[in-house]
């Protein structure tokens, strides 16, 4: 008899959920200005046009809007620049000796047929990933482990905070006193740029995880590293994406530093060399491809990153 | 009278031999607890002494800032008392632990893990296999009806649900008592009304002790074996009264004679502390 209650009692919060969905539905037809046109779309097509159905068409609607406007912007600053070049701009900034995008269209293109651009981007690549991996691992366990206690962030902070700003260009001629090959030197200045805003992310998220969750998890019977798994960590997450991305954005950054270095390769040392040969349009060439690379990484590990987070979508 | 999910449940589940009616126990025992020190210092409860009996029913009544969560964090182990002791089922707490079950006023569901999952940890953690956890998780889903939405994130659900999954959670454990620190003080007052039905059903099943904290008369008076209010600054219990409506509970009771002369007095035990206090602040 109870449980038939109780089967009741979620029977009805089941059709309130309903009802209130429909009703929401139906105000809205009401109100807006759309109405006419879902009205159409369910007379013409009766079939299966689910509430969900549009909302997911619209989403998608969305989302190509946000890549073409990003198209159009971008080709509006191309456009821009293409301009200013042409007439020599020459006001307060001066444009008379950048490149235009044609020629430096035309430099990538000539690139394209050659194994050594390949190899310089290679390299780079290589060193990010080896510079970033490291630090992955080393802000998140530093983070982890600073976070939850007040005495260690106070211990821990004051390096950061003194180390943070200084600019990895600074750090070159320390670094290839302190460290044994070249290679080793540019890694570490990758790695410090990404090391830092790691740290700081997951030291936030950390310290964010709600009072609330840990108690639940310990009167549920968890233990100190039982807490730390099921709830600090993932309550640090969607913080330590954030700082997973700013550190991908900021390694690539560093790396240009770092391959200042180098003598042979690399897309930093690409760059460098294009300044030094004076050859104007390889150096924007190196300029866009680590722009466009550290675009792309910073977008992989997004999606790395989204099935840990999907439900933070459902989060109010 | 038990219905097939609960018995099914206890086999699995019951660790203990000895009897149900046995378990549950509540002894609060001369217990005061102390914020702070010197000019700051805070009584948040003052030497106050409560038993509980097995399995029955005991509302906290009190103004906001009473002591009265104060108190139930004491039973649950997250606040040491200065002096005094707390036991259940005669041995004393000094953390919070699996065997009594809480459940908070905020949302306190694991974000990231589906209700399932939320469900299942508890046992999980009490070292079940995998397929026990499932199968306690599931029996648990049926009883609170929500079977279907298994696979939902917390966030996906309304503020009701999430109080059902979480007082699932709490009992997946099979503990001693169920601790409640306000737990519809969040929702509207219709699905206030269903989720005290609601939970008046699985406490008749589970015949667990329940001890629940609000400051809403109605509440107390609809839910509670026996009510006990208490006094701010310093907290203290000034009354004990017993609840003598039948079970089971129906929402039509509140306007019985009974309850509005039990709401009436709640009320007049409440506006006196209000007065002392207002008093105390006006010199």
């Amino acid at each position: 008899m109870n449980g038939a209650v109780l089967e009741k009692i979620a029977n009805n919060d089941a059709e309130t959920v309903n009802d209130s969905a429909v009703g929401g539905l139906k105000s809205a037809g009401k109100n807006s200005p759309d109405s006419a046109v879902i009205q159409s779309v369910t007379n013409t097509d009766s079939e299966n046009f689910s509430f969900k159905d549009f909302v997911l068409s619209s989403l998608k609607n969305e989302k190509l809007q946000t890549i073409s406007v990003g198209i159009v912007s971008l080709s509006f600053g191309i456009l821009i620049w293409h301009l200013a070049t042409l007439y020599n701009f020459n006001y307060f900034i001066n444009f008379e000796n950048v490149p235009s995008p044609t020629t430096v269209g035309a430099a990538f293109l000539s690139h394209l047929g050659d194994a050594e651009f390949y190899k310089h981007i290679l390299i780079s690549m290589r060193r990010i990933l080896f510079a970033y991996s490291i630090a992955v691992v080393l802000g998140v366990t530093i983070g982890v482990l600073v976070g939850r206690s007040r005495i260690a962030r106070a211990a821990v902070l004051p390096y950061i905070e003194v180390i943070r700003p200084i600019p990895a260009v600074a750090w070159i001629p320390l670094a290839i006193l302190m460290w044994p090959t070249e290679e080793s030197s540019i890694v570490y200045i990758t790695f410090l740029g990404a090391l830092f805003p790691i740290i700081l992310n997951t030291i936030h998220g950390v310290k964010e995880t709600p009072e609330v969750l840990v108690r639940a998890a310990v009167s549920l019977g968890a233990k100190k590293m039982e807490v730390f798994w099921h709830v600090v960590l993932p309550a640090a997450l969607p913080s330590i994406a954030a700082g997973l991305s700013i550190g991908m954005g900021i390694s690539w950054f560093s790396l240009l530093a770092g391959e200042i270095i180098s003598g042979q390769y690399g897309i930093g040392y690409f760059t460098w060399d294009a300044y030094s040969m004076i050859n104007y349009p390889d150096i924007v060439v190196g300029m866009l491809i680590i722009g466009g690379l550290g675009t792309l990484s910073t977008y992989l590990i997004g999606l790395m990153m989204r099935p840990a987070l999907r439900w933070k979508k459902f989060q109010r | 009278m038990k219905t097939g999910v609960v018995s099914m449940h206890e086999k699995i589940f019951r660790k203990e031999t000895s009897d149900a009616k046995e378990r549950g126990k509540i002894e609060i025992d001369e217990v005061s607890i102390v914020f702070g020190s010197g000019p700051t210092e805070n009584i948040a409860v003052q030497e106050t002494s409560i038993n509980i009996s097995p399995g029955e029913f005991v509302c906290i009544l009190g103004p906001s800032g009473c002591g009265k969560s104060t108190l139930l964090n004491s039973v649950a182990g997250y606040v040491k008392p200065s002096s005094g002791r707390v036991l259940v089922d005669n041995e004393v707490i000094t953390e919070p632990g699996p065997d009594r079950g809480m459940v908070f006023q905020q949302y306190s569901l694991f974000p990231w893990k589906t209700v399932h999952q939320n469900i299942a940890f508890g046992p999980k953690l009490a070292g079940y296999t995998p397929s026990q956890c499932d199968s306690i998780a599931s029996t648990f889903l049926a009883m609170i009806g929500l079977s279907k939405i298994a696979k939902s994130f917390p966030g996906e659900l309304s503020g009701g649900m999430q109080q059902r999954v979480g007082i699932a959670r709490a009992l997946a454990n099979y503990p001693r008592v169920l601790l409640m620190d306000e737990p519809f003080g969040a929702l509207d007052a219709q699905t206030r009304l269903m989720m005290q039905e609601s939970l008046l059903n699985i406490w008749s099943e589970f015949g667990i002790t329940v001890l629940f904290v609000t400051h809403d008369v109605d509440e107390a008076i609809f839910l509670a074996d026996r009510i006990l209010i208490m006094s701010s600054s310093p907290g203290s219990v000034i009354a004990d009264l017993n609840v003598a409506l039948e079970r089971p509970r129906s929402p039509e009771m509140a306007t019985s004679t009974e309850f509005v002369a039990l709401k009436k007095e709640c009320l007049s035990h409440i506006r006196a502390q209000s007065l002392k206090a207002f008093e105390e602040v006006g010199h």
